[in-house]
This record gives C-alpha cells, sequence and structure tokens, in this order.
C-alpha cells in the first residue's frame, strides 16, 4: 500500500520560474491496485511519480510504502521495492550490454551485488523462457547488445526487468508516449498481463484517455498540481472517453474564467 | 633489438596505465586527469619505501593502494561536492603534486643501488640462464635478463587484465559497466551509482598509480614530472586498442588497449631513432589523440555529403 500525505513541491523556488508541482497532494493507494494517472500538461502528473521514485526530494509531506516512511530515502534505495518503466525507450536498458546482461541486472535489483559470476550458465535457461514469453523473437538474440533493438523491444524488455522480481509498486511513466501506436498497443497488453499475473500494486501516467479508460481499476485526474478528480469502482468502470474529456473541457474553462475574472478585478478595484 | 625490447617492456608496464584510462575514459566517460598526479604518486610511494628498506612487493602493492585513495579523493569531489569531473581531477592531481614532493622528499628519488623488483627478476635471470648469458633472436644477441624481465611483465600484465576482466563479469563489475552506459536505469535497479563511480575511479587510479610504481622500478628512478602527459599517452593507447580490435567483447577492448600501449610505445621509440626531437614528443601525442578523436566524426559527415548528393 503507498501512501501519501501533504505532499509539496516546488520549482525554482523564489524566481520568476517558480511552478507549484505539486500542492498538497494526498492519495492511498490499495495493495494490488492499478492506478491511471491523467492530467493536462505540466499539471504534475509526472512529477507525482518522479517523487515516489525518488529522482528528487519532496518539499513537504510523506511518502511510505507498506509501512516503512520513504520520504527521505535516495532513489537507489527505493528502488529495491519500486519497479520502473520510463517514457523514454532508451531509459530503461543499457544500451551497450547485451539483453542477457540487462536481464541479469534486473534480477539483482535491490539485493546486493557481490563478486559472484554476473550471468552464470544456470540462469540463462530461465531468462530464455521468460523471454519466449514476450513473443518478440529476441529468445535467440540474448547476447546481442541492447541498442540494436526497436523501442518497442526495448521497452518490452524494460517492463520485464521492472517486474523480474515481484516490485512492491511498479511505476510506469507515459510508457508507451514514443511509440508507434500498433507497437504501444503491444507493450499495453504486456503491461496488462504483468500487472494481473503478479497482482502488482501500479501506478501509471498517462496521456492517453483510451488507456485509463481499458486498464486498471482507479483514476486519478490532476491540474495544477492537484488531484482534482478521484474514480473508483463502479463509477471507473462507468467511465468513457468522451466524459474524461467533458472533464478536461470543464477544467479548462475554469481555468480562463479564472483569468478572466482577474482581469476584471484587477481593472475596476486597482 | 636490445632497443626493441627495452621498449616492449616499458609498453607492457604502461599497458596498467591504458587500462586504467580505459576505465575512467570508457567505462564511465570520465575525463580523469587525476591520472597525472597518481602515476607519479604511485612512483614516489614505491621509491621511498623501496629506500627505507620495504621489500619491492610490498613497495608496489603501496602505490597500488595509494592510486586507490587518490581516486576516491576525486570521486568523492565529483559525486559529494558535485564539482565537473574534470575539475574534480584536476584539483586532487594539483595537490598530489606538493604530496609528491613531501613522499620523496625532493624531487628526483634514485633506485639505480636499491632492490626492486626488477633486480629480483634480473637475479632470476642470473639463477636461471646464468651471469652474462645471451638468447640469439634472429640473428640477434639479447641479454638473457632482459628477456626475463620482458616475460615478468607480461606475466604481471596478463594476471592483471585476467583480473580485470573478471571483475567486469561478477554482480559487482556488471553493474559498474552499467553505471556508466546508462545511470538512471541501473539507479532504478537499486545501485549506489555514486558509489560506483567513486569505486570506478578508485580502480582506475590504482591501476595507473602500480603502472608509475613500476615504471620508476624499471627506469631507476622516481621523478616528480614523470606523470606529466600520461593521460594523453594512456588515452592514445586505448584509441589505437580500438582500431585494432573489430568486435566490442569486452576481452577484446582490454586486449586491445594492451596491445595498443606496446604498439604506442614502439612507435614512438622508432620515432625517436629516427631522430624526432623528444622535445616535440608530447605535442605530437596530443596531436594524435585529437586527429584520433575527431577523424571518426568527420569521416561520417563527408560520407553523409556524398550520399545526399548521390
Amino acid at each position: 500500500m503507498l501512501e501519501i500525505k501533504n505532499l509539496c513541491k516546488t520549482f525554482n523556488a523564489g524566481t520568476i520560474n517558480e511552478v507549484m508541482s505539486l500542492q498538497e497532494v494526498n492519495l492511498t493507494i490499495e495493495e494490488g491496485s492499478f492506478v491511471c494517472v491523467l492530467g493536462t500538461n505540466g499539471s504534475g502528473k509526472s512529477t507525482l511519480l518522479n517523487a515516489v521514485a525518488g529522482t528528487f526530494l519532496t518539499d513537504a509531506g510523506t511518502i511510505s510504502l507498506n509501512g516503512r516512511e520513504i520520504t527521505k530515502w535516495p532513489e537507489h534505495k527505493r528502488a529495491c521495492y519500486i519497479g520502473r518503466v520510463f517514457q523514454n525507450p532508451f531509459s530503461g536498458t543499457a544500451p551497450a550490454m547485451s539483453i542477457a546482461e540487462n536481464l541479469s541486472l534486473a534480477a539483482k535489483r535491490g539485493k546486493k551485488r557481490g563478486l559472484g559470476w554476473g550471468l552464470p550458465v544456470s540462469v540463462r535457461g530461465e531468462l530464455q523462457t521468460r523471454i519466449k514469453a514476450l513473443n518478440m523473437g529476441l529468445e535467440d538474440r540474448l547476447d546481442s547488445p541492447i541498442g540494436k533493438l526497436s523501442g518497442g523491444q526495448r521497452q518490452a524488455l524494460t517492463l520485464l526487468m521492472s517486474s523480474w522480481i515481484r516490485p512492491e509498486l511498479l511505476l510506469l511513466d507515459e510508457h508507451t508516449a514514443a511509440l508507434d501506436p500498433k507497437t504501444a498497443a503491444k507493450v499495453i497488453e504486456l503491461t496488462e498481463k504483468i500487472v494481473t499475473e503478479g497482482k502488482l500494486t501500479t501506478l501509471m501516467v498517462t496521456h492517453s484517455m483510451q488507456q485509463a479508460v481499458n486498464l486498471g481499476d482507479r483514476i486519478i485526474m490532476m491540474h495544477q498540481g492537484r488531484i482534482k478528480y478521484d474514480f473508483r469502482g463502479n463509477d471507473k468502470k462507468r467511465l468513457k472517453v468522451p466524459d474524461l474529456l467533458a472533464l478536461f473541457d470543464d477544467l479548462r474553462r475554469k481555468d480562463q474564467i479564472d483569468g478572466t475574472v482577474a482581469e476584471l478585478l484587477l481593472e475596476n478595484y486597482v | 633489438m636490445t632497443l626493441l625490447i627495452g621498449s616492449v617492456t616499458i609498453g607492457l608496464i604502461l599497458a596498467l596505465l591504458a587500462l586504467g584510462i580505459f576505465i575512467s575514459f570508457r567505462i564511465f566517460d570520465f575525463p580523469d586527469i587525476t591520472a597525472e598526479g597518481s602515476f607519479t604518486f604511485g612512483a614516489s610511494i614505491t621509491a621511498s619505501m623501496i629506500i627505507a628498506g620495504f621489500n619491492p612487493v610490498i613497495a608496489t602493492l603501496a602505490a597500488f593502494a595509494g592510486g586507490l585513495l587518490a581516486g576516491t579523493s576525486t570521486g568523492i569531489i565529483h559525486t559529494k561536492f558535485k564539482v565537473n569531473p574534470l575539475l574534480s581531477g584536476i584539483l586532487v592531481m594539483t595537490a598530489l603534486y606538493s604530496v609528491n614532493l613531501h613522499v620523496m622528499g625532493k624531487s628526483n628519488v634514485p633506485l639505480l643501488s636499491e632492490k626492486t623488483l626488477f633486480t629480483w627478476f634480473e637475479n632470476f635471470s642470473i639463477q636461471v640462464s646464468g651471469k652474462d648469458a645471451v638468447f640469439n633472436i634472429i640473428g640477434w644477441n639479447v641479454p638473457a635478463k632482459d628477456i626475463w624481465t620482458l616475460l615478468f611483465c607480461l606475466l604481471i600484465i596478463v594476471v592483471f587484465s585476467l583480473i580485470l576482466l573478471w571483475f567486469f563479469r561478477t554482480n559487482l563489475g556488471t553493474a559498474m559497466r552499467a553505471t556508466g552506459d546508462n545511470d538512471q536505469m541501473i539507479r532504478a535497479l537499486g545501485v549506489n551509482t555514486k558509489g560506483m563511480i567513486i569505486f570506478g575511479v578508485a580502480l582506475s587510479n590504482g591501476f595507473i598509480a602500480l603502472s608509475g610504481s613500476m615504471l620508476a622500478q624499471f627506469q631507476g628512478f622516481a621523478d616528480v614530472q614523470m606523470g606529466i602527459g600520461m593521460m594523453v599517452w594512456g588515452l592514445a593507447s586505448v584509441i589505437i586498442g580500438e582500431a585494432l580490435i573489430s568486435e566490442n567483447s569486452l576481452g577484446q577492448v582490454i586486449a586491445g588497449a594492451v596491445i595498443g600501449a606496446v604498439l604506442f610505445r614502439l612507435l614512438v621509440a622508432i620515432a625517436l631513432r629516427w631522430g624526432m626531437n623528444p622535445n616535440d614528443l608530447k605535442l605530437i601525442t596530443a596531436a594524435f589523440v585529437f586527429i584520433a578523436l575527431v577523424l571518426p566524426g568527420f569521416m561520417k559527415r563527408t560520407k553523409k555529403i556524398k550520399l545526399n548528393r548521390q
């Protein structure tokens, strides 16, 4: 279970470029829940995810995962319990190293890395079966460098790597945004399979409303660093893309009104 | 022929330097100029300890430890205090200049009458082949002690290359390579990348100090200036090695760096023999590395222009 309490993060505080990316965000994700985060550009959805992953430290508030408070933990320590897939397909794998080596690195996520042989012959069999399950024909290319694979193949491998050891929380940061529609569909299919099979607690940031509607059991909509809507259970099931679009329009209109009202007040009273 | 054997021996000693530069430059993409200080640091530690009567093996290993320490400092300055990598190296290199003078007590320490590793090799040669023995190699008479010295250096470099190869295949070494390849990825897999960089730069400087230590023992003196230009020298060796190998398997890359170091030393010896002014050596080395760094990109661009015209 992930518990986020009063989380705040301001970038470039005290300058003209000040951005209040997270404003007192409260969020609890139950064990085994699959949450999709939607939001406009700059709404703070990726910031939320990165705050949980530990890319930066937050200004206020707490994050705890299954009873452990991880607010001040460095990124690599959180990685013992958190699996991650990035938006950029090139971020999740080491290009100069072979497929087998990348997977063997993932098989040691959060464990002590000593002077034991990095790629023992005995694991190759397991690597092969698990890669075969991806259905991408990669099982015969275990020793070729990952840099030679396509973005989709690399993203599928990253997904496999992030869940190689069952993570207590899986973070997916728009992980299909950089892929073509066909590949994206395949990666989403794989995501669903991995999350369902492992009963993984998942937080997925996406810009695709279709994905949010089809996947998971809860949708969160963020706007200007706050959680504006939270749908779960039957509400979530009933939600369709047009409903979400309407909500987005609503948020945008309120913004415009806010702006106009401010101007009016300024003209009349200042 | 004696000149040739001597050059190959020095080439093998400097192969340790090339391996060190390979770790920092190629594994981490960390332009670590600490090398120039730690090379001399290794030499000065060994020289002072041998003069103080220590066993040469212990004095040589102490140089390795000294290099580790120098590299650790650079790594900490870079990762913990967020100083630019080049500047961290310059800081430690500059500081080491004074440290080296303190360690040696003066700017030059002669070792000719002392017992070094190479005295051992010569004694071994006298025992095995007899005093003043010569080997006949394709018509040339070469002193047996030179051949034995060469073989011992070869043995040392092979052992260290194999240790490095083994290390980079372990869990820890694989994580270290991944840190240089994609640090974001390996952090997401639970590796402390800062620690890895510190450890890697330390290891790199350990090898470099070892190289300095052995060179001082071979040439019979340690000098506070002997590290100048060593980083570019090592880089030249690594680049030659990369040009020689076709595949990028780890074993081949390491072997390439060693062969590159020997070849580069031979090239320099031949050039000097042909009458190149020794004062121009560093200028030419730098020009060589510049060309080697720029040429691949330049060739790609001209190829592209040609293709576009077609």
